[in-house]
């Protein structure tokens, strides 16, 4: 039931992807969704696309599985699609009624689409590379700096953690609890709204209070271990660049250049791939 | 009237990196007024074998049968095959949600669709057989105790009068005095109701004493199928799925062997300390 949200998940295998320390993914997501939003001609989607797939090939991460996940966000693209499509002002080509489509509205569209799938796949393939553990020190170890100017960056990171290494949880026990009331009859396929709102209660409050009560059995836990925030506190896996990271970063900034360089180019070069 | 499984097999996350066969080619029968332990170690299959029972999960191979119709035929009523095949889970108690006991209760009966006063009088009568006062009926239930919410979660079930009962590890997390309660309580049921009753365990402690019937899944499969003394007959093998047999058993199979001429059936102490007794009896 809940098993095709691939969204943030890990996917156990192991790549040259995987291996990179979490800050130039980190970082790299980033350039790279700076990159895409650089880019505005189809000839720099092209490039994008081909950027990416080489990435996927390299994650050894199935694109299958990766795109599985899409289709949970397709509506909320067919949204975005549809809205540009129709309520972009222009050179009209189509008329109907008050609807209206323009020449631009369909190029905005098309490429809002390609910017907004790249834009998942791409992170995506950040997450499905990176275990939340990774994430998480990657993104303490990035913004160290902050604790300067008292920004709690080890309590944050935490509680990113913490809260990350519960959805899985949750998800199973959302699960379980859904079983174990649809064995007592509940019904939670009506299709009656007020009737689907009244059936979430017999879900939810037993997972709120399973909820909080994991909550509690884990602040004991980690109080019994002594747990006292960030200070002083060492790492057993330390994160230190490697080779690989170097040359990573490198191929990232390139991919943001030539990305700036195709946004120029289309200022000079107009029609073909360079609408 | 049985629940019937042909060549059934299920396979989590099929056609994923992370495909994992968790029951493989079973064939069985489960008739009625029966008492069957389901016997297995972790990871052995015994959860999602009873899952299929019911319904929740649809076999990726084979077909299970209620009462000789295919329950996953598209015009087979799942919601009134589970009215008939109760399931208790694992730790039911976290399935508790209203505010007090009686109204817990009555939810399973309330979505079979009868009138308040039904399901009440089903409630009711559910309660009663966990061993629940009237005077005990608006408690919340989460300010009972472990064992009792456990009891309030089972009466859940019995409350829609399935004529099957299938118990996922009811004593899982219980002291030995809620093991033995909840056991007792559910042997007794089902003498009174003349149910057929699914218990599933890791322990042959737990089931030997009451059911008729034992099965014993290892790696998805089923591995024995008989009479409880039949199957703790194959200690060895038993030892080799990582299961025991009862320890009353390995003492009389020791006497036995010693030369003591004791019937090695036995499955209780009761039982066992009447057969040694029988034997130095006859030898005075």
């Amino acid at each position: 039931m809940l098993k095709d949200i691939t969204i943030g998940q890990y996917y156990q295998t192991d790549s040259v992807i995987h291996r990179l320390d979490p800050r130039v993914k980190l970082l790299g997501t980033l350039l790279y969704i700076i990159a895409l939003f650089t880019v505005n001609n189809f000839a720099g989607y092209l490039f994008v696309a081909v950027f990416l797939a080489i990435i996927i090939r390299l994650s050894n991460v199935p694109f299958r599985y990766m795109i599985r996940g899409m289709k949970t966000i397709l509506f909320l693209l067919l949204l975005t699609v549809v809205f540009n499509l129709f309520l972009t002002p222009g050179e009209v080509v189509f008329s109907v009624w008050k609807l209206t489509i323009t020449k631009e509205g369909i190029l905005f569209a098309v490429k809002m689409a390609f910017r907004l799938t790249f834009l998942l796949i791409g992170c995506s393939v950040m997450t499905l590379t990176t275990t939340p553990n990774q994430l998480t020190d990657g993104l303490e170890k990035s913004l160290s700096p902050l604790k300067k100017i008292h920004v709690p960056v080890h309590e944050i990171s935490m509680m990113m953690s913490i809260a990350l290494r519960f959805i899985p949880i949750l998800m199973e026990e959302t699960d379980k609890i859904m079983k174990a009331q649809i064995a007592r009859g509940a019904d939670f396929e009506s299709k009656n709204i007020m009737k689907k709102i009244k059936s979430l209660i017999p879900l939810l409050v037993p997972l709120f209070i399973s909820a909080f009560r994991r909550a509690n059995d884990l602040a004991m836990a980690m109080e019994a271990r002594c747990y006292h925030g960030g200070e002083g506190r060492t790492k057993m896996k330390p994160l230190r660049y490697q080779k690989r990271d170097g040359i990573a970063y490198v191929v990232l900034f390139a991919f943001l250049i030539c990305c700036i360089g195709f946004r120029i180019a289309g200022r000079f070069l107009h029609g073909g791939l360079f609408i | 009237m049985s629940i019937r499984l042909e060549d059934v097999s299920y396979i989590y996350e099929q056609n994923t990196a992370m495909a994992v066969p968790a029951l493989q080619h079973i064939t069985t029968e489960i008739k009625e007024n029966t008492f069957i332990g389901l016997i297995g170690h972790t990871g052995s299959g015994k959860s999602t074998f009873v899952q299929l029972l019911n319904g929740l999960l649809a076999p990726t191979d084979g077909k299970v049968f209620y009462n000789d119709k295919d329950i996953q035929a598209p015009d087979f009523s799942r919601k009134d095959l589970r009215a008939d095949v109760g399931l208790v889970f694992q730790y039911p108690e976290h399935q508790l949600f209203e505010i007090d006991v009686l109204t817990d209760v009555m939810f399973g009966p309330k979505n079979l669709g009868l009138t308040e006063e039904e399901a009440r009088k089903r409630a009711e009568e559910a309660l009663r057989l966990v061993g629940f006062e009237a005077s005990q009926y608006d408690y919340s239930p989460f300010d009972l105790s472990g064992g009792q919410k456990r009891r309030v979660a089972i009466a859940g079930v019995l409350a829609m009068r399935p004529k099957y009962l299938i118990l996922d590890e009811p004593t899982a997390g219980l002291d030995p005095a809620g093991r033995d309660e909840i056991l007792e309580m559910i042997a007794a049921m089902q003498k009174e109701l003349q149910m057929t009753v699914v218990l599933v365990s890791h322990s042959m402690e737990d089931v030997a004493r009451f059911v008729d019937r034992i099965i014993v899944m290892d790696h998805g499969s089923i591995a024995l199928d008989g009479k409880p003394q039949e199957v703790f007959s194959h200690v060895e093998e038993l030892e080799k799925m990582g299961l025991a047999a009862p320890q009353i058993s390995y003492i009389m199979k020791d006497l036995h062997r010693q030369g003591v001429p004791v019937n090695t059936d036995a499955l209780t102490i009761e039982e066992a300390a009447e057969e040694i007794l029988r034997v130095f009896r006859d030898r005075a």
